[in-house]
């Protein structure tokens, strides 16, 4: 058994954020509330804090809005991590590997589990510098496979439903306007031609009604 | 291995075309179908709630499991093969229904002079104008024989579109490039995205006929010959990759499986692995006695038949022929054997992503519901000073306009590549991103083939099937074409700032470009230069008929389905009308 790790989260600063626990269920963490402690599947606690500094001199919160660290992007990966995508379930891993062009994609035999936890290794103490040095670091490994997915995971936990546990309070979709599932544009799609339609965001939950399966959940 | 009772008919693969023959031959005949399908069964409610683009989009829930089996890639002859580990450049569907259940749904018919490529081509420019290494063959059937199955497909599927080319009366507003229809469509084009009706404007401005794309996303409440009714799009724009949540989108779950289940002689079987085409022993000739599979449980079984159906997909067919020992496999040095030539992809790009000030609501819409316009396709401009033969279609959609997969699609003015200036770049272009299209024929060429691959295998045991395949002048040299009409028209749409497509260098397995993969196991009028004959029957197997896409001598530019399906009630209506009256050769 691995010893439980924890992210800790705290909305202090910020106008208070959604957080998913690990059974879907949304809590609002107002800036007056306790830090919420969030139960870590793959991380260990030190990993998370790295990973949840990082995203966010990836995604930054500034006067645009707020970044991936107040969108649960940490959480996100951490899920995904755990579940079949962190161990290339759906990936062929038979030998052998080669080296070849980029035209063959990525030929690796490293899961993403592997790649994050090597990766990792080299930012050390990360969430500890000031953010000039956070940056200098990530220039310095930029041209790394582990930032190439680091950055892609942080789109993806910026962006995807809220159910997979990024998006939170569906941060992502309101700040670049996207209004998630909408069950139907058909009165609105030839009206609104050359100025932004943007409904308030639903999530696959709140249109649908249903309890919702996220592959990250599944055995 | 264990035998199961003889059956009739067996079907290799349930989607499009193996669900739709076993339509025709359960609602025509009393025989026997079995379809066997390895992937799971899927269900119109299961869609209710699939709008999720991680899952669907990004992790490819509905596509083939690589982990299993996937395809080795070379560019030549010599090089090293290396297993496709992840989906990329197309993307294989699985489970009953197949693609068919998370395709676009663009349904436009191909060009007349594609079935006659070779001799048209040559009658204009002369043998020595074909590329030196080219193997362009014609089909073995004519447009003319084929229209009455469009026909047919579009009225099964519901259609929406407006036709431009009825008995040979050119329509304003409808696509007066194609081939001559019989019908109107059956519905009336769907609703139009702001980007694509900026591109209708443009395409005008520059002399051009746009017309709407057709789509079998259906504009409106439709019921079918079969008295399948299904409702009208709600652009909800979660489309390609994904099933349709209302069966708007025409998918075989439902618009042939609802048939399908009122048959008491069809069965489905799911998780079934089909790994051989059994012959008659000791006979290199001899009929198809049925086929093995592997079912959920691992179990090795021997399923007979009278006639088999191979409808696995482009690549599934030919590496089945290939493991079954069905035919000569293709030599490409000797020029012997015929299955796996010519194989081909699609010239597909985006010519322009065009970049605008006023955003564009682009998560509204269909994989479908756009304007196209064909007048650079086929063979409508003079190819006689340009370094390149045949053309495409150009298309604006507001499909794949979902945010994970889009939000990083930024202009070259944007240096950043994280961080706040990149965060602030993204949040700002995501809304304004628009893609001019290009879907360009892919000719077939000698050295583009597959056979199957030395090295790795699938989960069975079994060698993977290995593409050997590369661009060549004639596709880069029309790429670099289309490029620069692309972006002509991006700046005529008003867009502000335009990223060209670069280039076509060598094939790139990682940039999706479509999922139109042909060849392998195609037809034509002799049995020394094709697999099938134009009834899709096996020149030397009479009683296995091979389906799909594996059937084109080469690439038409346009998307295969409609031309896929036309075939299957073609080859259907011969296997009722001829082949059971009296098995053998149809031709």
């Amino acid at each position: 058994m691995r010893r439980r790790h924890f992210l800790t989260l705290s909305a202090a600063g910020l106008g208070g954020i959604l957080i998913y626990s690990l059974d879907r269920k949304a809590s609002r963490l107002a800036a007056q509330d306790k830090p919420v402690r969030i139960p870590l599947r793959f991380f260990t606690e030190a990993e998370a804090l790295i990973v949840s500094a990082a995203v966010a001199r990836i995604f930054p919160s500034d006067d645009s809005g707020p970044g991936a660290r107040e969108a649960g992007v940490a959480v996100y990966i951490d899920r995904q991590l755990a579940g079949p995508y962190g161990r290339d379930r759906f990936r062929y891993t038979q030998p052998p590997f080669e080296d070849a062009p980029p035209e063959f994609g990525y030929q690796g035999k490293a899961t993403p589990r592997e790649v994050y936890r090597e990766g990792l290794k080299n930012l050390k103490n990360f969430h500890l510098l000031p953010p000039a040095d956070q940056d200098a670091a990530l220039h310095q490994i930029e041209d790394s496979y582990f930032f190439a997915l680091l950055k892609r995971n942080t789109i993806e936990g910026m962006f995807c439903d809220p159910i997979h546990g990024g998006n939170a309070g569906m941060i992502g979709w309101q700040l670049i306007g996207f209004p998630g599932p909408r069950m139907s544009n058909l009165d609105e799609i030839e009206k609104f031609y050359g100025e932004a339609f943007r409904p308030k965001p639903i999530s696959l939950h709140e249109a649908t009604g249903s309890k919702i399966r996220a592959s990250e959940d599944e055995p | 291995m264990k035998t199961l009772p003889h059956t009739d008919v067996v079907i290799v693969g349930g989607g499009w075309t193996g669900l739709l023959m076993a339509k025709e031959l359960g609602s025509r005949t009393a025989l026997s179908v079995v379809v066997l399908e390895r992937g799971a069964p899927h269900k119109q409610d299961e869609y209710a709630t699939d709008m999720d683009e991680l899952e669907y989009s990004i992790r490819f829930r509905m596509m083939q499991d690589l982990s299993l089996e996937t395809v080795t890639f070379r560019h030549s002859q010599g090089g090293r093969a290396l297993p496709l580990r992840q989906h990329g450049s197309f993307l294989p569907g699985t489970g009953v229904g197949g693609a068919g259940e998370h395709w676009s749904a663009v349904f436009p018919r191909f060009l007349p002079d594609v079935f006659e490529l070779y001799s048209r081509t040559v009658e204009k420019y002369g043998k020595a104008r074909l590329p030196e290494d080219h193997a362009v063959q014609d089909w073995g059937i004519t447009y003319d024989e084929l229209e009455p199955y469009y026909a047919r497909a579009e009225l099964l599927l519901g259609i929406s579109g407006k036709a431009g080319n009825i008995h040979g009366t050119k329509i304003d507003g409808g696509n007066i490039f194609e081939g001559w229809r019989s019908t109107e469509y059956p519905t009336p084009p769907t609703k139009i995205p702001y980007l694509s009706e900026l591109f209708r404007k443009a395409a005008i401005s520059l002399g051009y006929h746009p017309y709407p794309v057709p789509a079998a996303t259906t504009s409106q409440l439709y019921t079918n010959p079969d008295g399948i009714t299904r409702p009208g799009c709600t652009y909800c724009g979660f489309c390609e990759n994904f099933g349709c949540m209302i069966g708007a989108k025409t998918q075989p779950s439902n618009t042939l499986l609802p048939v399908i289940a009122k048959r008491k002689n069809v069965s489905i079987r799911t998780g079934a692995t089909v790994r051989r085409i059994v012959r008659e022993a000791g006979q290199k000739n001899g009929k198809a006695r049925g086929v093995s599979y592997v079912d959920s449980t691992g179990q090795e079984i021997f399923q007979p038949a009278d006639l088999v159906f191979l409808a696995s997909w482009t690549l599934n067919n030919t590496r089945l022929l290939l493991l079954s020992e069905i035919g000569e496999p293709y030599d490409p040095v000797t020029g012997r054997g015929t299955v796996g030539r010519n194989l081909s992809h699609q010239v597909s790009f985006s010519a322009a992503t065009a970049f605008f000030d006023q955003p564009l609501n682009r998560f509204m819409g269909s994989g479908a519901s756009g304007i196209a316009f064909n007048d650079l396709d086929g063979d409508f401009i003079d190819h006689s000073q340009l370094p390149f033969l045949r053309g495409g279609p150009f298309l604006a959609r507001s499909a794949r306009s979902l945010p994970v997969g889009e939000a990083d699609v930024l202009p070259k003015s944007v240096k950043a590549k994280w961080g706040s200036e990149w965060k602030k770049a993204m949040l700002h272009y995501f809304d304004r991103t628009g893609r001019i299209s290009f879907l360009g024929e892919h000719l077939a060429y000698k050295g583009n083939y597959m056979d199957l691959d030395s090295t790795y295998k699938d989960h069975l045991g079994d060698p993977l099937l290995r593409l050997t395949l590369d661009w060549r002048d004639n596709e880069r040299n029309m790429a670099e074409f289309a490029t620069k009409k692309g972006v002509e028209i991006a700046h005529a749409m008003g867009a502000k700032e335009i990223s060209s497509f670069n280039g076509l260098k060598h094939y790139d397995t990682v940039r999706y470009q479509s999922s139109h993969i042909q060849g392998g196991a195609i037809m034509g009028a002799s049995p020394e230069s094709s697999v099938v004959n134009p009834f899709l029957q096996h020149w030397q197997t009479p009683n296995l008929f091979i389906l799909g896409a594996s059937s084109f001598p080469q690439n038409a530019a346009a998307n295969p389905t409609p031309t896929i399906l036309a075939q299957t009630l073609r080859t259907a209506g011969a296997v009722v009308d001829r082949y059971l009256k009296n098995p053998g050769p149809i031709v």
